[in-house]
């Protein structure tokens, strides 16, 4: 399924955080966003999946403006998986995975046999069945993260909406999330993820977007938008984009890599 | 449930959890029959299974009059009424904290009680009958956590949970000045003492047409919370991420509110403001069977009734005058609470 955002302006009812984002995600395509702090990633996304109200423009699913769409329908094609989880209660892996399946359940239905059997299976997708009865508040800041993207795929949907997905994990965990994002857009979900670190964009995007002060400054391959003068524009800081050889013998030939130039403001 | 749907049930939940539900019955049953056992006047375990047994399958026993007349006419109303407004309390604390995302949240934090509690002072000052004083209470009640969300509404631009709270603590506080107020202007022999008294929760003058008045009331509120048992367990996610798994979190909430409030505003009119119950014994149900909703409520309210009705018992019998409810419930609640502080953090994180 194609998301399409034409001319979209984000933020709060009190403030406007950007205007004129216009992307399109096809399906199977990994679109990960950059942009400094305060952005506005977490605005665009809200906006996209119906939390907050558009300012302006449109955002449509198959050619259709989601514009009235209930929580519901959007729900039911757009996963979200929200950014720093903070849980209230000691549900447990399983019972928090289940509730991806509300969008497809009736008002005043419980899981069905059906909905523990989809939940099941994202679990063993992520490669978490051992966590199914472990009490979520419980689980390691990886093993949470996995279990939200569990969640968003138990609501079998044709997008996925990652708000920094690797945000706070370890870079052994890093890495298994952007596998496993890689995993899942070969399946057929389009996936949309923001990120901090530009190298997660080389080793998992197809296409890279760039938010800069509200606004969609650059839009492309990663190798085309993430360049030295691109970073500095973002974050202020000069970064050399490096090719290298990555993993001997493997048939992968370059990466791009960014090294940062640290007090280059004081030497240069 | 059919028993495909009991064995998913079990097959999500908790190691014990089922276990605990049968106990938490059968603890509520036993206490229920132990209870016409208390009093004044002697009755053994015997002759109340046999009046009680005659009462249900409409044949006769043995036994004197005086017996079925204690059990029928004065301890049955009180055993059912303390079961209910236990019950009652327990099931809008269960509802009131999921919503809130808080686990230390009594039915009360949206002003229902001192507005149940403003409405009865005002009906014992006017000398209104009792039936009045309880209407005046139940109304007031609703009537408070009406007006506490309107002006939730109209307060725009910060987080709509926090001005809801604060709403009903101002509106709570507000309510609490015109009762000291009615306090002050009320005749200190006669009107002060039954103020002070309701102030403190007692069931001493339940009678059977009150708990006939509450309890379609108490069930109209139970049944949209039991119905939409699912979707409250997506409520303590907040709001966002709520929608963002396909339910309408402003509607479901305003749903939950209007029963939790029902409920609550029911039981506090004949019973009196009584305090800590519906804190604890969700909180405690949470403890034993998890914080899922289509558990945690049947729980919650077997827990509630049981606990409320042994509080009551022990109200009956500890002293020659009858104890408020009120007190015992923070003599009792307030030491346990603080133990469960500090012996445990599972509940909640």
């Amino acid at each position: 399924m194609r998301l399409a955002v034409q001319g979209l302006g984000f933020g709060y009812p009190s403030k406007a955080v950007g205007r004129n984002a216009s992307f399109a995600l096809e399906a199977g395509e990994v679109l990960c966003l950059l942009g400094p702090n305060g952005s506005g990633k977490t605005t665009l996304f809200k906006t996209i999946l119906g939390l907050l109200p558009p300012q302006g423009g449109t955002v449509s699913l198959a050619e259709q403006n989601i514009a009235n769409w209930s929580h519901r329908q959007i729900a039911q094609v757009m996963g979200y998986v929200p950014q720093a989880h903070t849980a209230y209660f000691p549900f447990t892996v399983i019972e928090t995975v289940l509730m991806g399946r509300t969008a497809h359940m009736n008002l005043f239905a419980s899981p069905s046999r059906h909905d523990l059997a989809v939940a099941e299976q994202a679990l063993a997708t992520l490669g978490i069945s051992h966590l199914r009865d472990v009490i979520y508040t419980r689980t390691s800041g990886g093993e949470r993260q996995l279990a939200l993207i569990a969640r968003a795929l138990a609501q079998e949907p044709r997008i996925l909406v990652m708000d920094e997905p690797t945000a706070s994990l370890d870079f052994g965990n890093q890495m298994l999330v952007l596998d496993q994002i890689r995993t899942l857009a070969k399946t057929g979900i389009g996936i949309i993820l923001s990120t901090h670190d530009p190298d997660h964009a080389f080793l998992c995007a197809n296409r890279v977007a760039m938010l800069h002060e509200g606004t969609l400054v650059r839009l492309g391959s990663p190798d085309e938008t993430i360049t030295s003068e691109s970073l500095k524009l973002l974050y202020g800081i000069d970064v050399n984009v490096l090719e290298v050889s990555a993993h001997a013998g493997s048939s992968g030939g370059a990466v791009h890599v960014c090294v940062p130039t640290l007090g280059a403001h004081q030497t240069s | 449930m059919t028993k495909r749907d009991r064995q998913l049930a079990s097959a999500i939940a908790p190691a014990g959890a089922t276990l605990i539900t049968w106990l938490s019955g059968v603890m509520l049953v036993v206490l229920f029959l132990g209870s016409f056992m208390v009093g004044k006047f002697d009755i053994s375990p015997a002759q109340v299974v046999s009046v009680i047994y005659a009462g249900v399958s409409g044949g006769s026993h043995n036994l004197p009059p005086v017996v079925d007349a204690v059990i029928f006419q004065i301890r049955l109303p009180r055993v059912i009424a303390a079961m209910l407004v236990g019950a009652a309390l327990a099931a809008a604390g269960a509802t009131y904290q999921g919503m809130f995302r808080n686990p230390l949240v009594s039915p009360d934090i949206l002003g229902v009680s001192a507005g149940a509690g403003l409405g009865a002072v005002l009906g014992i000052f006017l000398s209104l009958p009792v039936v009045g004083v309880q209407l005046l209470a139940f109304v007031f009640g609703l009537g408070t956590v009406f007006l506490v969300y309107v002006i939730s509404r109209t307060v725009r631009g910060h987080d709509p949970l926090l001005v809801l709270v604060l709403a009903g603590v101002v509106m709570g506080a507000l309510a609490g000045a015109c009762i000291s107020l009615l306090k002050v202007l009320a005749d200190p022999y006669d009107q002060l003492p039954a103020i002070t008294f309701w102030l403190l929760g007692s069931l001493t003058a339940v009678n059977l047409h009150d708990v006939a008045s509450i309890l379609p009331l108490i069930l109209l509120g139970l049944v949209p919370l039991y119905l939409l048992r699912w979707r409250m367990n997506l409520m303590s996610l907040g709001d966002e991420e709520a929608q963002a798994l396909g339910i309408d979190a402003v509607k479901i909430r305003i749903v939950f509110i209007c029963a939790a409030t029902l409920i609550t505003a029911a039981a506090v009119s004949i019973s009196g403001i009584i305090g800590w119950v519906g804190l604890m014994m969700p909180h405690i149900a949470r403890m034993l069977v998890g914080p899922s909703f289509s558990r945690l409520l049947p729980v919650s309210i077997m827990l509630g009734g049981g606990y409320l009705l042994a509080v009551d018992d022990l109200a009956r019998v500890m002293a020659d005058i009858e104890v408020p409810l009120g007190i015992l419930t923070a003599f009792l609640g307030a030491p346990f609470f603080l133990w469960l502080l500090a012996a445990t953090r599972r509940g909640w994180q």
